[in-house]
């Protein structure tokens, strides 16, 4: 079982983080070589060596062999059975519990020191105005009414700060970054050294000195508020404002079915945008569902099965004098795979054929399935009536909530919609529970059958299944550019989850040179088109 | 028969002759005419070239003076009585054609078969 820490770009547990993790993703790497071979038969593996495909096949073969109850028993484990669903989960149960107890580790720090950095920035200005009260009140100047009228517009500023702080980083984190965010790196490394460089400025000058110009001192620290309201206006231009300007659209895939989405971006750092790009995810893409991809797995199969290589002459082709033992062995496949691939082309296949007549009869018998569903859901529905509250006090039969009138009227049409779940593969998205949730909020809102068949005619984006079935929660980026480094022209990088991965890829949106062209309204003139027939 | 504004137009024209009809006040020809150049050229379903704004025959009434003189229909006239036909408006045209002091009207007119005939005569009798 594997026991790596593949740390995501998106987990559910963490906050921001600020340490890089050079070596964490070298090693990474190194896992993830040894984990391909020993994950189960869901993942997708390129290279099949020739005897695999006749087993597989069969396996696939078995599965549309199901009898119609609801708790189906398989005796095949294959890939989409429920059985394997069950130790995938196993695998990855363990890894979130690994990856939290890390992840919170770094959150704390990151807290502990953005806190520690908030009080001494809010704690300075008081701490110039109180000082002077504090070790030389004898030698201190009266404080005027433009003093005091400073106070008042310290205090305010400081008021602001802190209110504007709250609204742009007190809020809850979206999510866990591979490194660190370098704006707000920089932004508090920005902070401290202004802030140092005050204090260092106020202690040579002022305390050293004991100055006892009570209203320069209180300028002072007004000086520092004012900067520090300035860093927080720089805080939101970098942080904020400087990608809502789009320049860039992406082109988001999905590798096992392909389905692509394409989005719009401003100036982000890789790993913003393959955040931005993750949430998107969840709302635009269809859920994946891993059993749609049988069919092209056994068709591939079929394709090689049906040619093996003999070595008739069991001689080896001309390996050079002093060259390595493998570069003949090489060599031989080398030939033999392109005498496959030569045959292949040759051969005749009717595989096409098999494939159009499939997927005629199968779209034959999905719309049969949902015309039977649907009628089935019609009828169920003209059982109950939504009462009124004048109604209720003189109903005549008994009267049920919703979730017991949602029970009621499930089972004349649970078998018309387990037959069609099954046919359109998604049988494994919906649990019986779930859907007979969905019935009773579907009848207290008085929606239509039409409304409640919806979420299962098509597939819905993946957020809105429960989150077992999403199949995609934890994330790896995968860059060859660093990760904090902007987004540019071309830049390709993939986001890869357990079973598949999303391929992103960038283009720059051109620059854009408008001229005008003036138009006088008075020049719109027109004229009648003559055709005219004159007999002589 | 499309003509290049600055070089004189050549064509191959055929010289008809008919005798206007008396037909209760008026004198016909029995045909009638489409085209000029305050015409649209790209709806004329005779030229060849839809730049052309000449004047074309585009009816002739079975068995009227122009039939019985030979007009054809798709015929561009070129000349009228000796004046020129093709950089005129749509109502001098008419105007030229029916003048009620003039009996006859001898048109010179050109279709793209003349062309033809005077091309194949040309090729059976090679110039030596």
């Amino acid at each position: 079982m594997d026991t790596e820490s593949t740390y995501s770009g998106y987990s559910y547990y963490s906050g921001r983080s600020r340490s890089s993790h050079r070596h964490g993703e070298r090693s990474r790497d190194h896992h993830k070589s040894r984990s391909k071979d020993s994950r189960s038969e869901k993942s997708v593996t390129i290279n099949m060596p020739p005897a695999e495909p006749l087993l597989g096949d069969s396996a696939v073969r078995g599965e549309p062999v199901q009898d119609d109850n609801w708790g189906e028993t398989t005796t095949a484990v294959t890939g989409t059975s429920e059985h394997s669903l069950s130790q995938e989960d196993i695998v990855r149960i363990t890894k979130d519990l690994e990856d939290s107890v890390g992840l919170d580790c770094r959150r704390y720090l990151t807290l502990t020191l953005t806190v520690i950095l908030g009080l001494l920035v809010f704690l300075t200005p008081l701490a110039f105005l109180v000082l002077p009260h504090l070790l030389w009140p004898e030698k201190l100047q009266g404080c005027g009414t433009a003093c005091e009228g400073l106070f008042i517009s310290v205090a305010f500023k400081l008021l602001i700060l802190l209110l504007a702080i709250w609204a742009l980083f007190f809020r809850p984190p979206r999510a866990g970054l591979p490194r660190v965010f370098v704006f707000r790196a920089l932004l508090a490394v920005l902070v401290l050294l202004l802030v140092v460089s005050y204090w260092l400025f106020y202690g040579v000058r002022i305390l050293d000195s004991q100055d006892e110009n009570y209203q320069g001192i209180v300028q002072y620290a007004v000086s520092l508020v004012d900067a520090l309201l300035f860093i927080h206006y720089l805080a939101i231009v970098l942080l904020e404002l400087r990608q809502l300007q789009l320049c860039f659209s992406v082109c988001v895939t999905r590798s096992t079915d392909g389905e692509t989405r394409h989005y719009n971006l401003g100036q982000l750092s890789i790993q913003r945008a393959a955040l931005a790009i993750l949430e998107h995810y969840y709302c635009d893409f269809p859920v994946h569902n891993p059993a749609l991809l049988s069919a092209s797995k056994s068709r591939a199969a079929k394709h090689l099965a049906g040619l093996k290589v003999y070595n008739v002459d069991g001689e080896c082709p001309e390996a050079p004098a002093e060259g390595p033992g493998n570069n003949a062995a090489a060599g031989l496949a080398h030939s033999q795979s392109r005498a496959m691939i030569a045959a292949a082309a040759r051969r005749r296949d009717s595989s096409h054929n098999e494939l159009y007549y499939e997927e005629a009869e199968h779209e034959r018998r999905v719309r049969k399935r949902k015309a039977r569903l649907v009628v089935a859901v019609e009828e169920a529905f003209t059982h109950i009536k939504h009462m009124q509250e004048e109604e209720q006090k003189k109903a005549p039969g008994d009267v049920m909530d919703p979730r017991e009138a949602a029970q009621a009227i499930f089972p004349s049409m649970a078998r018309a919609l387990q037959k069609y779940l099954r046919t359109t593969k998604q049988q494994h998205c919906h649990s019986m529970e779930s859907i007979q949730q969905h019935l009773a909020f579907c009848i207290t809102n008085s929606m239509t059958p039409k409304a409640f068949l919806e979420s299962y005619l098509t597939p819905g984006p993946t957020l809105r299944y429960s989150r077992d079935h999403w199949l995609a929660r934890q994330w790896t980026l995968i860059s060859e550019a660093s990760v904090t480094s902007g987004l540019k022209d071309g830049t390709v990088f993939l986001l890869k989850c357990v079973d598949f991965s999303l391929v992103v890829t960038s283009k720059k949106i051109p620059y854009i040179q408008l001229s005008e062209e003036y138009i006088d309204p008075k020049s719109h003139k027109f004229v009648l088109r003559l055709q005219s027939e004159t007999s002589v | 028969m499309s003509f290049v504004p600055g070089q004189p137009v050549t064509a191959v024209v055929q010289r008809i002759e008919i005798q206007k009809l008396q037909q209760g006040d008026n004198l016909i020809l029995g045909f009638s005419i489409g085209g000029g150049i305050d015409q649209d050229p790209g709806q004329n379903p005779f030229s060849e070239d839809k730049t052309d704004k000449g004047i074309y025959v585009t009816r002739i009434t079975p068995g009227g003076p122009a039939d019985v003189a030979g007009l054809m229909m798709g015929d561009k006239i070129m000349q009228v009585n000796g004046w020129d036909m093709t950089m005129v408006t749509h109502d001098r045209a008419r105007k030229r054609l029916t003048k009620k002091n003039e009996g006859v009207v001898r048109l010179l007119v050109t279709r793209k078969s003349l062309e033809e005939v005077v091309k194949q005569s040309m090729n059976k009798y090679p110039r030596q």
